[in-house]
């Protein structure tokens, strides 16, 4: 088996039993990512230098018998991480000389636990997108083909880089970010794992804010198993985030052996959507029959106000975002256009670094907050996104977990539903609803589409229970069996 | 509730960012197709629900008011499109 087709789990048991090295580990990802991301461009950046110093780092720590699960591991870090020394550009223009003074928490962690930094991952402008279109460095190609074509997919959004990366072998793993669905819909569209973890769960600390009330890191990866390895590292309270939980961090892996036996999942009667595709519904079956099967009894519930969650969410994530990305000023730093006076200077700047979703998304966000809009609009945003908390919590009152699909459709072509940016917007209707609630949800690959697409399917759980959805998500993982592989991928 | 383009242009000053004439246009069908499609919260009933600002299930944590960094100008600085000294530097504002 190739370097570049392992596990972390298993990558991490070959490291220690010194089968190869963290840097022959590092060198193969860093010839992989030379060959293919010219091609995919699932990095903006790539380390390849430093990946060697952080594996030889590691490989020490492997020799003096201090080597943890995570020591020597490559990852894809999503360019919306802050990374102290390695520019950091939200995928957009207006940060591209950004080089930052510090490291967010959550990759600081991972440092600390031993994993090597292979590049920063492309993404949607921001994190603002569903198809990593908007990225200011250009399009991410999904590693993945429709049967008998060549036709270039999109990798899903907002961390699509992150997610063709892990899937076309340019890294073991991958960090991303999700605000309505920016992990578990790449992931689905890959045929990757991908977990949003509960709102507090990780620091945001040093992540370029998006909509701060929704903004979660997660780790995404092949396997339930490595996102729990991950999850771990990356998890923990940091007193630098305002937001964050103090809550001990569970033992993620542990959660996977627990089965599903006596285990109440809930499917909600909203989720089956008008015009929802005959094999999203078949697909949804089979996950309710797998979990049935081993032991899982199966609840009809409700969550009456799941189809005004898109509408919440694209109020309150401009809000957030228009007062978040006021920073951008060309004054402390990122990009500079130089005007008649200052405000001048802003505009330009602003008209220059930002793309076209950026600024549409900025401007809903200024107007629902503007004078006289702020009730009829961002006000009432928040008490609907209040009667969609109260649903999930009505729900997880009946049941442990909560079992939908991703994810409308499998992966689209790039260039499709670009027709306004509502059509664009609907690739989340799964998966916002969670971000809006707060609590974690996860995306397993379960089949694949007649093209040969994967399709994902989401475990949703109670408030920092991610333990019932790591064992929920285990059990998916095993009756699927998805051993797909994307057509494009390093060897 | 549609926008006119005055409205859009109102909202792009509002926002610090210079549009064209040209894409006024744009962005006014752009935008008024997303408060369209928000428009349908009109029908939820929301009396005597209380808005949910944060995703975080807590009061937020406040800290002790304590410096707890300081004397790190030269990395504050280290990004600045144009710099004086210690100070960032904008055009002039004041005549």
């Amino acid at each position: 088996m190739s370097l570049l087709d392992l596990t972390i789990a298993q990558a991490a048991q070959a490291l220690s039993a010194k089968k190869f090295s963290a840097v022959e580990l590092a060198s193969a990802h860093n010839a992989a990512i030379a060959a293919l991301n010219p091609r995919l461009n699932a990095y903006i950046t790539v380390t390849p230098e430093l990946a060697l110093a952080q594996a030889q780092a590691a490989d020490a720590r492997i020799a003096a018998g201090t080597a943890g699960p995570l020591t020597g591991i490559p990852l894809a870090i999503k360019d919306l991480f802050c990374t102290a020394g390695v520019r950091t550009t939200a995928a957009s223009k207006i940060l591209e000389p950004f080089v930052p003074p510090y490291e967010s928490t959550v990759t600081r962690q991972l440092l600390e636990a031993g994993t090597v930094c292979l590049g920063k991952a492309n993404l949607d402008e921001f994190a603002m997108g569903s198809s990593n279109i908007t990225s200011g460095y250009g399009p991410v190609e999904n590693p993945w083909k429709r049967n008998g074509s060549d036709a270039k997919l999109v990798p899903g959004g907002s961390s699509g880089g992150s997610a063709a990366a892990v899937a076309a072998r340019l890294a073991l793993g991958a960090t991303g970010t999700d605000t309505g669905g920016s992990i578990r819909q790449p992931a689905s569209f890959t045929g990757l794992a991908g977990i949003k973890p509960t709102y507090g769960r990780c620091s945001r600390y040093g992540i370029v804010a998006f909509a701060s009330s929704l903004d979660q890191a997660g780790p995404m990866a092949r396997t339930v198993e490595d996102c729990a390895i991950l999850l771990g590292a990356m998890s923990g309270f940091d007193e630098r985030d305002s937001t964050s939980a103090v809550r001990a961090v569970p033992d993620f892996r542990a959660a996977l052996r627990r089965g599903v036996k006596g285990l109440r999942i809930g499917i909600p009667a909203e989720y089956r959507m008008d015009g929802m595709s005959a094999e999203i519904s078949a697909l949804w079956e089979k996950g309710v029959a797998w979990l049935r099967e081993q032991g899982a009894e199966i609840v009809d519930i409700s969550l009456p106000h799941t189809k005004y969650g898109l509408a919440v969410y694209y109020i309150v994530a401009p809000a957030e975002a228009s007062s978040n990305l006021a920073r951008y000023d060309g004054v402390r730093f990122g990009a500079r256009v130089d005007g008649e006076d200052l405000i001048d200077m802003y505009e330009r700047t602003r008209a220059a670094g930002f793309g076209p979703e950026v600024k549409r998304r900025i401007m809903i966000g200024t107007y629902v907050l503007s004078h006289g809009y702020y009730d009829a609009y961002y006000l009432k945003a928040q008490k609907v996104r209040n009667l969609i908390l109260r649903d999930f919590n009505n729900a997880f009152e009946s049941v442990d977990a909560i079992l939908t699909p991703t994810a409308p459709s499998a992966a689209f072509g790039l260039g499709e539903k670009m027709d306004d940016p509502v059509t664009m917007y609907l690739n989340d209707v799964f998966t916002v609803p969670a971000s809006l609630a707060g609590v974690p949800a996860m995306s397993i690959p379960a089949g694949l589409s007649a093209e040969g697409l994967p399709l994902g399917l989401q475990v949703i759980g109670k408030h920092f229970d991610e333990e019932t959805v790591f064992a929920v998500s285990a059990a998916l993982e095993r009756a699927a069996g998805f051993t797909a592989l994307p057509s494009v991928r390093a060897e | 509730m549609s926008l006119d383009s005055a409205t859009v242009r109102r909202i792009a000053k509002l926002a610090r960012i210079r549009v064209d004439d040209a894409e006024v246009g744009v962005l006014q069908t752009e935008l008024n197709a997303i408060l369209g499609y928000v428009d349908q919260l009109n029908e939820v009933n929301v009396e005597g629900v209380a808005p949910l600002s944060g995703g975080a299930q807590m009061a937020m944590r406040l800290r002790e008011d304590l410096v707890t960094d300081g004397e790190i100008a030269e990395q504050i600085l280290a990004n600045a499109p144009d710099r004086v000294g210690q100070f960032f530097a904008v055009p002039k504002v004041v005549e």
